[in-house]
């Protein structure tokens, strides 16, 4: 520790720290521009220059680190002289434009300026003028207020990982630009709309549309990936206008993802439906709630009569608060069924019964950051956990060892140490590699679950690469991504990370597909226990009479939307509930309007098991309700005992068994597994489910869908597939899987395994294709026609 | 005490305090007049008079009202309400602009936080509502009372420029 005085207080600080560390440690405010602390030092704003003892001149607060005995003045009048002269040279090239400005309220530099800038210019000539940038649907920009501190450079260099912005020139020619014809497309872009200490650089969705002093500021939690980043929700006459991050280091540190941010735009969208909907013969009806409420529960009891409970089927997404979800299992099971299941794109259920507890990431999040070695199994990280993928972005900075073993290889903008590349049908295999490898090494026993599978494989210089690491560390941890849970082989994958896990001593866990996915196993809307049911899968494979699709978009949201839509269309009772209008329309009985997120009291249980409730922010849209309100009322129509909830407290209460946090988080599998049947040959499809098609919300948000990441689907294939399917530069190709088939434009992509065709599921274009991990067969369509605009 | 009483006594029947109030009609029967036979006659108003809100425009046509909403942030009655958004130029515009003089309390400080003096408050002070909402005005109402008045107001402004 050292001692230094401060504005004449002498205190304590640690060493290696700066004057603004001592100075916030102390709590005294320097003004500052190009200083973040979640950012590296730049010091060229110097705007936080102090006055220290002994030294000539003022230094920047923000660059100089403290020595012991040191004393400083931070509104000495030397330093705030200083202070003011920074000011004034900063507003010569600043347009006075703060009227127009949508940071105008909320701005750094003018709330500095009340303070630190004279009432008049003394600058009489020409302000320079610097033409915009284009730099996408999400970040709107006025390059001449830009006051050249560089964060949202350093922003994308450090966070993101990816240089997309930069300056070029030097004095009074210094520019912030893109990459020629580039615009800025990384997952986490929008938060340089937060950094910018000037209106620079604004969110293009918002522009223009309200000023901060109008706006309500309400918590909310992100509905999208499992991570749960906290938001500040801001509200306008009951219209939620945008979403901001709310700080939590221990989740989403001060960032959140494109997705969170602009998601919000779906709830003001046409789109939403806004009262119950009936289908009359034939025709749509807009009908009241007791009438669609009371429909549903005569259907439901004449389904039951007429077939009995076990033809009647509950999906929802795992988007739907923990609330919905324990309602949705007990109406179900308070009809007879156990036909219940969250886990809808995932195509492998051979380890229900055998699980110990709540699958989860096996640690929290912040412990992510401590790893030094780590080995994720099918994630494109980037684009399915933003902030996880940043968190590891962070540690592989410091020397964690990442290593990667996927099917697609796609650039992660993080230094990865080993990786391996295989087809979706190889992953278990080359994982068993690892496997064995590291038992190896470790000289211990391969665990007695997965020897049938381990023992036989010859392990290949990749996989003994990535286990030479993993064993080398002090700290490991093995995470599976979405791909990997929704792997066909998940069972087998699950159980071959768990004898890992015993093998390093480290701990391993799921990343977690949505913001709920945790919680749909909490809330335990999943088939087992006492009633007997079906699964996700088994309910679309064996198509049941009666479906309720709590958030469902079965085309779009399932593992094969294929016989998911064929399922929906001869089933006799289809309940739809939705906040928005779909395609359920086309099969659906009776349409109910529920409140998503911003509109209902709820909770989600992130990935690392961390419970977060949150109240609705705005009043429901039009006629609707919250869905736990209409379940509730459903089981009360349909004389099922305990759906007495006056509130959605009351039935959190009851999903947790009063036991607020804990419940039993364990990953463990007691699953021994037999050889696994040789894989088939032909084509194999990757699919992965783009970012911004992964759930309801992001679909419908206009801005997110014009971004590079929401392209309609393009069959990627490496160069010899291409070659030998004998595809020419703008051709199509024909994608047929399981009857259906898909017309789209080709990519190519080296670095792709043989014998596969990446092609995203998840969007509409894909919507008649089947299983996401099944084989298709591809064909050449004739070269497209240039069409003459 | 003597005196007192005797002049009292000669104030009851002399009618005094009557010849002294009858004095003060007869200077003012004589006076140069200062009632202003309203609505034939208007009283002399200054520049810097607070009436009836207008919104103003450029010589080119171009409203000036950026929607920088100070005005409705500074206004004490709450009187303002502004909705904006990007007009297809690109350029920050309100899609609703109402003020409702129910509410006003005609304090000026609309047109003094306007920083391209659009919102403006006139020599008007004759207009009614026959209903409550008509004294609600919309953003149209006050940019149609702009274009009528205009020259009045430019000269308004020109006058009080010097001590703004």
């Amino acid at each position: 520790m050292l001692e230094i005085e401060l504005d004449g207080k002498l205190m304590q600080v640690a060493e290696g720290s700066t004057i603004m560390d001592a100075a916030s440690q102390a709590g005294t405010f320097v003004p500052h521009f190009c200083y973040h602390r979640k950012l590296s030092i730049a010091a060229n704003c110097r705007m936080c220059l102090v006055q220290v003892e002994k030294a000539p001149k003022p230094l920047p607060a923000c660059a100089t680190p403290v020595t012991n005995g040191m004393k400083v003045w931070t509104h000495s009048d030397a330093a705030v002289n200083a202070q003011k002269g920074v000011m004034e040279f900063l507003l010569i090239n600043h347009p006075l434009d703060c009227p127009i400005c949508d940071q105008g309220g909320e701005c750094q530099l003018q709330d500095l300026a009340v303070g630190y800038g004279a009432s008049e210019s003394r600058y009489q000539e020409d302000k320079r003028v610097v033409a915009n940038k284009n730099l996408g649907p999400l970040i709107s920009t006025d390059m001449t207020r830009c006051i050249h501190c560089t964060r949202c450079v350093r922003f994308g260099q450090e966070i993101a990982g990816i240089m997309e912005l930069g300056m070029i020139g030097r004095g009074e020619h210094s520019e912030i630009i893109t990459f020629v014809g580039k615009t800025v497309d990384s997952e986490l872009s929008g938060n340089v709309i937060d950094l910018c200490p000037v209106g620079a650089l604004t969110s293009k969705p918002f522009r223009y549309s309200a000023r901060t002093w109008e706006l309500t500021r309400r918590s909310a939690v992100s509905p999208h990936c499992g991570l749960g980043s906290n938001l500040t929700v801001q509200v306008k006459q009951n219209r939620v206008m945008r979403a901001l991050p709310r700080e939590n280091e221990a989740v989403n540190e001060c960032w959140i993802s494109d997705k969170d941010r602009f998601s919000y735009e779906a709830l003001n969208s046409e789109k939403r439906l806004a009262r119950p909907m009936l289908k009359r013969d034939g025709n749509w009806q807009e009908v009241e709630w007791p009438v669609a409420l009371e429909f549903v529960a005569k259907e439901l009891q004449r389904i039951k009569g007429t077939h009995g409970a076990a033809a009647i089927g509950a999906l929802a997404t795992p988007h739907q608060t923990l609330e919905e979800m324990h309602l949705l299992q007990k109406l179900l099971r308070g009809l007879g069924s156990g036909n219940v299941d969250f886990r809808l794109r995932q195509a492998d259920f051979s380890m229900d019964g055998k699980r110990a507890g709540v699958p989860w990431l096996g640690m929290s999040i912040a412990d992510i950051n401590t790893l030094d070695r780590v080995l994720v199994i099918g994630s494109t990280l980037r684009k399915d956990h933003p902030l996880i993928a940043q968190r590891l972005r962070q540690a592989a900075k410091k020397g964690t060892e990442i290593n990667l073993l996927h099917a697609v290889d796609d650039d992660l903008l993080m230094r990865i140490a080993n990786r391996a590349i295989v087809a979706p049908a190889l992953l278990p295999q080359t994982l068993a590699q690892v496997v064995k490898a590291a038992a190896e090494m470790r000289s211990v026993a391969v665990p007695e679950a997965v020897r049938a599978v381990v023992v036989g494989v010859a392990v290949a210089d990749a996989a003994k690469r990535m286990a030479t690491s993993l064993t080398s560390g002090q700290r490991a941890g093995v995470f599976l991504g979405n791909f990997a849970e929704q792997h066909p082989a998940a069972g087998e994958l699950h159980a071959l990370v768990q004898a890992l896990g015993e093998i390093l001593g480290c701990a391993y866990g799921f990343l977690g597909a949505a913001a709920n996915s945790v919680g749909g196993y909490v809330a335990g809307c999943v088939p087992g226990g006492r009633v007997p049911g079906k699964n996700a899968r088994q309910m679309i494979e064996a198509p049941l009479k009666a479906y309720l699709l709590l958030g469902v978009e079965p085309e779009l949201d399932m593992h094969n939307p294929r016989q998911a839509t064929a399922a929906m269309r001869q089933a006799e009772l289809v309940i739809a509930l939705s906040p928005f209008q779909h395609r359920a329309t086309e099969y659906a009985h009776v349409l109910l309007p529920i409140a998503p997120f911003t509109e209902t009291a709820g909770t989600y249980v992130s990935t690392e098991g961390r419970v977060q409730t949150f109240a609705g922010v705005v009043k429901p849209l039009g006629e609707t309700r919250p869905a736990w309100k209409i379940l509730r009322v459903l089981g009360n129509l349909l004389g099922i005992p305990g759906f007495e909830h006056d509130s959605a407290e009351d039935a959190q209460r009851e999903a947790l068994h009063g036991k607020s946090e804990i419940f039993n988080k364990n990953n463990k599998l007691s699953n021994t597994l037999g050889v696994p049947p040789a894989a088939g040959g032909g084509l194999l499809r990757i699919a992965e489910v783009p970012i911004y098609a992964a759930d309801a919300l992001a679909r419908r948000a206009p801005s997110l869908q014009q971004t590079r990441d929401a392209q309609p689907p393009v069959a990627t294939l490496n160069r010899a597939l291409a070659e030998q399917l004998g595809l020419q530069p703008g051709d199509l190709v024909r994608v047929v899987q399981d009857g259906g088939e898909a017309v789209v434009p080709f990519a190519i992509d080296d670095r792709l395994p043989a014998d596969c065709v990446r092609l995203a599921t998840g969007q509409p274009e894909t919507a008649g294709l089947g299983a996401a991990a099944a084989p298709l067969t591809v064909e050449r369509v004739a070269q497209t026609q240039k069409v003459a605009v | 005490m003597m005196v007192q009483g005797i002049r009292n006594f000669f104030k009851t029947f002399m009618l005094f305090e009557l010849l002294k109030g009858m004095a003060v009609t007869g200077r003012y029967l004589f006076a140069r007049k200062i009632t202003v036979q309203y609505p034939e006659e208007k009283a002399p108003q200054s520049p810097r008079f607070r009436g009836l809100h207008a919104l103003r425009r450029y010589p080119n046509g171009e409203e000036r009202c950026i929607a920088c909403k100070l005005c409705e942030a500074v206004c004490p009655a709450l009187a303002i309400t502004i909705e904006s958004e990007q007009r297809e130029d690109g350029t920050r515009r309100t899609t609703r602009y109402d003020i409702d003089l129910t509410k006003c309390i005609f304090c000026g400080f609309c047109e003094e936080s306007c920083p391209v003096d659009s919102i403006v408050e006139t020599r008007i002070y004759e207009y009614h509502g026959e209903q409550r909402g008509d004294l609600i005005y919309t953003k149209p109402m006050l940019l149609a009372i702009g274009d009528l008045h205009e020259e009045q107001i430019a000269r308004d402004r020109a006058a009080d420029a010097k001590y703004r």
